[in-house]
């Protein structure tokens, strides 16, 4: 991995760190009124792994980000119910909806942006007082 | 004899001091959904002394030794949080926003002070 430098790393890495959870709750709204014939098939809610990178120099300059290290399905069991006439009907006449709680990635999707929107006012930030500080002087 | 460096020292470390507080914060933030992430800080008025060697202790002569004349970098402490998360992560947004906003206002101000001191020496340069 790349090492941490600056503030572009920092938030950069974490804009694309909410992004990838972003996916992931577009993904999961995506499929929520999925069918399965059986509970092995049908989808489960996806969700990213956050993770705290530190920069090397860690512990003079206090700096870190974050990285989307992993994205896992999580283990709930969809919903079973019986639906003889649904095409994909197993034999004993149930199918499996998919594992997303609807509610739930709505949450996640409206912090995913406010976390996101909160790195992007830093990047802005910072970047209105380096060009302040190039001017230093005129 | 005081130099032009020691006329701008105070608020160049001030500044540094400012920007790497702000990376600090600016870590908190991007850290603000990671599980177990603890929120760090540094306290710039501790720091500043370090900086300038200003220690609790007045020295009233040039023999006494000036008691923070020690310095080991800057110390980046932890938060202490008001009501922790169940995910063991210490970031509380509204707190680190207030803080970075704050220590931008105080960047530029020290940049501010920065500028003055530059143009009130380009003018004595000048002799305008």
């Amino acid at each position: 991995m790349s090492e941490i430098n600056n503030i572009f790393d920092i938030s950069g890495r974490a804009l694309s760190a909410q992004l990838l959870r972003m996916n992931t709750v577009a993904s999961n709204l995506a499929n929520a009124n999925n069918v399965a014939g059986s509970a092995a098939e049908a989808y489960r809610a996806i969700k990213p792994v956050f993770e705290t990178k530190y920069a090397e120099s860690f512990e003079r300059s206090g700096v870190a980000t974050v990285d989307a290290v992993n994205v896992l399905a999580i283990n709930r069991q969809p919903e079973k119910v019986f639906m003889p006439e649904h095409p994909k009907a197993d034999e004993e006449g149930f199918i499996y909806n998919a594992a997303v709680n609807v509610e739930e990635e709505m949450v996640e999707m409206l912090e995913a942006s406010r976390q996101y929107q909160n790195n992007i006012e830093v990047i802005s930030t910072m970047r209105a007082l380096m060009m302040r500080t190039i001017q230093m002087g005129k | 004899m005081k130099t032009i460096s020691d006329h701008l020292s105070f608020h160049a470390s001030a500044l540094g001091l400012r920007s790497k507080r702000n990376e600090i914060l600016a870590s908190n933030i991007a850290n603000a959904a990671t599980p177990h992430f603890k929120a760090r800080d540094i306290d710039f008025g501790e720091e500043i002394r370090k900086h300038e060697k200003i220690g609790p202790l007045v020295t009233s002569d040039k023999r006494h030794y000036a008691l923070a004349s020690v310095r080991t970098g800057e110390e980046t402490l932890y938060r202490q949080p008001m009501s922790p998360s169940l995910d063991g992560n210490t970031v509380e947004l509204p707190i680190e926003q207030i803080e970075f906003s704050e220590n931008v206002v105080r960047y530029q101000t020290s940049l501010q002070f920065l500028n003055n001191r530059i143009s009130g020496l380009l003018s004595a340069i000048k002799g305008e």
